[in-house]
């Protein structure tokens, strides 16, 4: 499970992942395989809750490798994510070695010999000792490789965004007192995104572009049955149905598989064996997450579960 | 196989994905990793590598289904060895057929040597050589640098010629007089090549093409009196109309890169190093707060300017990120807000439900503007773009030019856009001259492209 070989083939990868509990569609997997071979980011992006920050969980987890996460938001810049000086640590060195000080110059007759003997000692203080790496530079600190994952790119700023593209497309980050910094081993880097703004094509042109939208019945289905493994089929068949159902609608947050897999939860837990009607109406606060979708929801929920119920018996 | 992904990168470029050189290495890069053999993982891998939209991979799967559209040709090869099987099974079951051909069949072996080679080849019924020949030709004339539907004719003309159509008439008017039935089936064998070479072409126009086609119709309709549109133009106009926006909206969405330089903001330079003893290692500069446009937009919506204010309406409404807040009014007698209609409903909803509450009345835009003052000129602020868009007929009434005063002196900029010509103003009922004293900006918005133009200006001025 620990090797570090590209993967052999995309099957390789689909189940790879699928014994991590992810289970891939083949463009997923495909996806992942590509990052693998031609050593390219990968950008994710789809709505919320169809399972891009577990991909990168999943993968990590498939590896073996550490996962290193960085989380965007707004004014999120390069001393949080990239490095930073340990300033404290700078200033206690001083502190502590003002005394040394007069040791080292005390042969210097002039000035100008104290200068050059000042230099001797090189940069000490803005030395590697003295870096805080951050997500960015620990990502390409780490010997063995590891996967890193930025999450929710769309939430930072643009600044942040070009600060990205050296890494993204080099695996290095130039530190001006330190020179660059290249990979040890080029790390898997998944981002993520929700669309909420568009991203810069610079930022596009160096990723693999996935698009992971609401699964297929039969996908959905499978991934209920690996994530909820005490539910029988007949009520697995139902409940994925009946969320295909409700997607049709037009809502203002569609069910994603997140909610299906708390919605399987649940149903277990209160030891359903089929969708009934009002079971549906009582947990439909776990599918749907706006009062007004629900309203929305309410009154077609006897149709649904009709429909659900049905297509078991044909399906 | 590599000649092949290049023209496709050139027919995703035609189908409007865009696709950089760096795109297209790290494309072949991909496909070298993954290989030909499945189809389905080869698609998958370019919607990866090229497409960086869901709009483009929808374009892009599109364009892919139409390049690989044509027949398998080891399945082509397998019908015709099974027609081939077929035939001569009929003739080893009809000895006598056979016979009757005997006398024949040798003559059409030295004709066959001294036919030209489309002749043999088509004769030869080899369809996989004939599609071979039929592509190398296309390459040869480059097809694929075909642009309009008025090219079909030449590049067929082009591809046959390459072929040799030349020499197959000379071989099939000799033929006629020597062979008259071999004369026959070469010449269903030509129609049948033509049929191909058409088709071949017709893809190519649709694969290549299209970019250019499209473009040609956006230049036509972008420069159109958008007043007096066709039905089915107004669909196209909206599209257009949705594209401007994103146009924009990616212009000026992302915020400049603010001065670094300037004024040391001691504040937060104290308080960002309190943890070092004040010694300040970290500077913070104060910054210019940019902001984002507000604008207050008043529409007529009467007669002949309900068709632009319903474009303009669009287009301004699809600013979301670029423009902070916009209020947006409609009238024609009277004035009513409708800034919440329009962002609850569809556009084309929305302006039905305005045209029945406030249009096809005569415009009177005194009583609108004293409309405005009564019900929202707290809304104008000194930070407030108010576009008024209206032809400025006032059907002879009091135009209150005072209100449009007290308006563009509060704030930033009055922007009037008359979607009349310039000549018309101030002939007839057209108050223009008197209103355009009291505005920072008056210009004529008829078509896509002033209204582009319009809008484009008045965001810039906020960068």
């Amino acid at each position: 499970m620990t090797e570090h070989r590209p993967a052999a083939s995309i099957e390789a990868v689909e189940s790879g992942l699928a014994a991590q509990g992810y289970i891939a569609s083949r463009q997923i997997a495909t996806a992942v395989y590509l990052a693998d071979q031609i050593e390219k980011p990968i950008l994710v992006e789809g709505p919320a809750g169809v399972g891009k920050t577990e991909l990168a969980k999943a993968i990590a987890a498939w590896r073996g490798l550490k996962m290193i996460r960085l989380q965007c938001y707004e004014g999120l810049d390069e001393a949080k994510a990239l490095y930073e000086w340990k300033y404290a640590k700078q200033l206690l060195y001083t502190q502590i070695l003002k005394d040394k000080l007069g040791e080292v110059l005390g042969g210097a007759a002039t000035l100008h010999a104290a200068l050059d003997q000042l230099h001797d000692f090189g940069d000490v203080f803005f030395s590697k000792e003295f870096v805080e790496p951050r997500p960015l530079l620990q990502a390409l600190e780490q010997p063995a490789g590891c996967v890193l994952l930025i999450d929710e790119i769309d939430k930072s700023d643009a600044e942040f965004e070009s600060l990205l593209l050296e890494m993204l497309s080099d695996f290095q980050v130039t530190i001006p007192e330190l020179g660059t910094v290249a990979a040890v081993t080029a790390p898997i880097v998944i981002l993520t995104s929700n669309s909420e703004r568009d991203l810069g094509d610079a930022l596009k042109r160096r990723c693999l572009h996935l698009h992971i939208g609401f699964p297929e019945q039969k996908l959905e289905e499978r991934i209920v049955e690996s994530r909820v493994p005490g539910i029988s089929q007949t009520l697995r068949k139902q409940l994925v149905g009946f969320i295909n159902e409700v997607r049709t609608l037009d809502l203002k947050k569609l069910p994603s598989v997140s909610e299906t897999i708390d919605w399987a939860r649940v149903l277990v837990l209160l030891q359903a064996s089929e969708l009934g009607h009002e079971m549906v109406k009582d947990t439909l606060n776990v599918l749907l997450k706006y009062e007004s979708d629900i309203e929305a929801t309410l009154p077609q929920v006897s149709t649904f579960v009709a429909k659900a119920t049905r297509q078991n018996v044909f399906g | 196989m590599r000649e092949n992904l290049h023209r496709f990168f050139r027919a995703a470029r035609g189908a409007g994905v865009r696709v950089s050189p760096a795109e297209s290495i790290d494309a072949m890069r991909a496909v070298a990793a993954i290989g030909f053999e499945d189809r389905g993982i080869l698609r998958d891998t370019l919607l990866l590598t090229l497409a960086k939209t869901q709009d483009e991979k929808k374009a892009l799967g599109a364009c892919f289904d139409l390049f690989f559209a044509r027949p398998q040709p080891s399945q082509a090869a397998n019908e015709n060895e099974a027609a081939e099987n077929a035939e001569q099974a009929v003739s080893e079951q009809s000895p006598s057929g056979q016979s009757e051909q005997g006398a024949g069949a040798p003559s059409s072996a030295e004709d066959m040597s001294a036919l030209g080679p489309l002749a043999q080849m088509l004769l030869s019924q080899d369809r996989n050589q004939i599609a071979a020949a039929i592509a190398n030709a296309a390459s040869s004339v480059n097809l694929s640098d075909i642009r309009f539907f008025t090219q079909r004719g030449l590049f067929s003309s082009r591809i046959l010629d390459e072929l040799g159509i030349r020499r197959l008439r000379d071989d099939l008017d000799d033929m006629l007089a020597s062979n008259p039935a071999l004369a026959e089936r070469l010449a269903m064998a030509t129609e049948r090549l033509r049929d191909d070479v058409r088709d071949t072409v017709s893809q190519a126009l649709l694969l290549y093409g299209r970019e250019e086609a499209e473009n040609l119709r956006a230049e036509i309709l972008r420069n159109a009196p958008m007043a007096r549109l066709e039905l089915r133009q107004v669909e196209q106009m909206r599209a257009l109309i949705r594209k401007i926006a994103r146009r924009l909206r990616e212009r000026y969405s992302k915020p400049r890169k603010r001065p670094r330089r300037g004024h040391l903001d001691v504040r937060r330079t104290i308080r960002r190093n309190a943890a070092w003893g004040g010694v300040p290692f970290l500077t913070a500069w104060k910054r210019k707060h940019r902001d984002k446009p507000r604008i207050v937009a008043l529409c007529d919506v009467s007669g002949s300017v309900a068709q632009v204010s319903d474009f303009f309406l669009l287009l301004i409404h699809s600013l979301h990120e670029v423009v902070d807040d916009v209020r947006s009014f409609a009238f024609s007698g009277h004035l009513i807000e409708v800034s919440d209609l329009l962002e609850a409903n569809t556009p084309e909803k929305a302006m039905g439900e305005i045209m029945s509450k406030v249009g096809f009345g005569s415009s009177d835009y005194g009583s609108s503007l004293a409309d405005f003052e009564k019900l929202a000129m707290s809304a104008v602020t000194p930070q407030t773009t108010v576009i008024v868009l209206g032809d400025a007929r006032s059907n002879n009434l009091d135009p209150r030019a005072d209100i449009l005063k007290r308006i563009g002196e509060r704030s930033k900029r009055l922007v009037w856009l008359n979607p009349e010509g310039r000549t018309a103003w101030g002939f007839g009922d057209s108050e223009m001259p008197r209103y355009a004293t009291f505005c920072s900006v008056v210009r004529q918005c008829a078509t896509a492209r002033q209204l582009e133009r319009a809008v484009s200006d008045i965001v810039a001025s906020y960068q």
